[in-house]
């Protein structure tokens, strides 16, 4: 087993049994600012090589993907979980926003697996943040009165600091390449993997804390957040197929299309729609989905891009 | 030395809010503010500061009790129906009142 995922284990752990373990909020900080940017730039230093020909349609369908995602939920959260549909769209909205954190343990555990995936991938994380929370708000909206600030909304999800930082990691990277990047590859590169590491713990320790809201959630939010990531991670898998991604590409498409953001979505659906319930979605998405695609779904999504690939 | 008598607004809420704050406190007149990173609990649950979604802010404003009474009650209107949200007022006495 990977070891980044014991490391979620151990934190989930700690939480569940109430230690005192406590990382600092900066260091919580500083290791996603880290995580982000090494994503960034890792994706950058490849991107310049890639014909843009390739690159272009696989990102117009990873946004479409994105887009689409909170449609098919909605409807599903909606008629069969009685939601009412404040609370239903931001759910949606996190499920087609992305988590980073799990595209980065799928990273890590394709390359353990000595399985390689296009390079542009980042950049395919970047642009899948934004537009399932956009879906999101316009459904939570749509046939009320109330406006909605898109100005500052825009503000909030391209200048907030994943998008923020996944792109400007990625220009960076793009600028320098492989050589310009050496300097700093020991600090980006090489400690990429012990960062992860520290940052699982502390997400097992955050996650351990939402169990608390599933209680509240009920079995279908629990059912739904098991569920959702199968399904939507086949989608995945086959819509990468479509476009020509590699294995490698589809387990991380598929991987992308089946977590939920609990970074970008949160912070805009609590200012777009403060009349969903946070606990709500961020008990199912960190709570349930999260651990789930890290001990379970990963692997899983890599059959399914093997089966869809036929190979 | 000679004290005037100014209000001390302390509104505690989600870090979600902190920019309209910010906004609400200027557009009602407040002279400045002081924003710290807090974190608690209450009736429904708690707030530990862990990562982005869970956090809290302590907004402190030094005001005229005007500007205080109108900036509570629109913070109040607006916020506490969907957020964590908690405020309370004191007497204070200022130094410099044009700072205030």
């Amino acid at each position: 087993m990977d070891p980044v995922v014991l490391f979620f284990l151990l934190g989930l752990v700690a939480r569940i049994a109430k230690s005192d373990l406590r990382l600092p909020e900066a260091m919580y900080d500083a290791l996603a600012v880290y995580l982000l940017l090494a994503i960034g730039l890792k994706g950058g230093v490849q991107l310049a090589q890639q014909p843009l020909a390739t690159v272009l349609p696989q990102a117009a369908a990873a946004i479409a993907l994105g887009a689409a995602i909170p449609l098919l939920a909605f409807p599903v959260l909606r008629s069969a979980g009685r939601l009412g549909r404040a609370d239903a769209a931001s759910i949606a909205a996190h499920y087609g926003s992305v988590s980073v954190v799990t595209f980065a343990v799928a990273s890590s555990f394709l390359a353990a697996q000595a399985i390689a995936a296009e390079s542009h991938m980042p950049l395919i994380v970047a642009l899948m943040e934004a537009p399932g929370i956009v879906v999101g708000i316009v459904l939570a909206r749509a046939g009320g009165a109330q406006r909605i600030a898109w100005g500052a909304l825009a503000h909030e999800v391209i200048f907030g600091k994943s998008v923020l930082l996944l792109l400007g990691g990625l220009a960076i990277g793009t600028v320098v390449g492989p050589e310009g990047i050496k300097p700093i590859a020991p600090l980006f590169t090489d400690l990429f993997k012990g960062v992860l590491a520290l940052f699982l713990l502390e997400m097992g320790l955050v996650a351990g804390g939402r169990i608390g809201d599933l209680k509240r959630a009920g079995p279908f939010l629990v059912a739904f957040g098991l569920g959702a990531p199968l399904v939507l991670g086949a989608l995945g898998a086959l819509v990468g197929h479509v476009v020509g991604l590699s294995t490698g590409g589809c387990t991380l498409l598929a991987t992308l299309a089946a977590s939920a953001s609990y970074i970008a979505a949160p912070t805009a659906m609590r200012i777009a729609v403060p009349e969903a319930n946070p606990a709500l979605s961020i008990g199912v998405s960190l709570g349930v989905t999260f651990p789930f695609n890290i001990f379970v779904g990963i692997p899983v999504y890599l059959q399914f891009a093997r089966w869809i690939g036929g190979s | 030395m000679q004290t005037h008598a100014k209000k001390l607004l302390v509104i505690i809420g989600e870090a979600a809010l902190e920019k309209n704050l910010i906004r609400d406190a200027r557009s009602f007149g407040a002279h400045g503010y002081t924003i710290s990173d807090v974190r608690g609990g209450g009736e429904r649950g708690d707030r530990e500061a862990r990562w982005e979604a869970d956090r809290s802010i302590e907004m402190k404003v030094v005001c005229d009790a005007l500007v205080a009474e109108q900036l509570a009650q629109h913070v109040l209107a607006s916020y506490a129906p969907n957020y964590a949200l908690s405020l309370f007022t004191t007497d204070v006495g200022v130094f410099r009142p044009a700072k205030f």
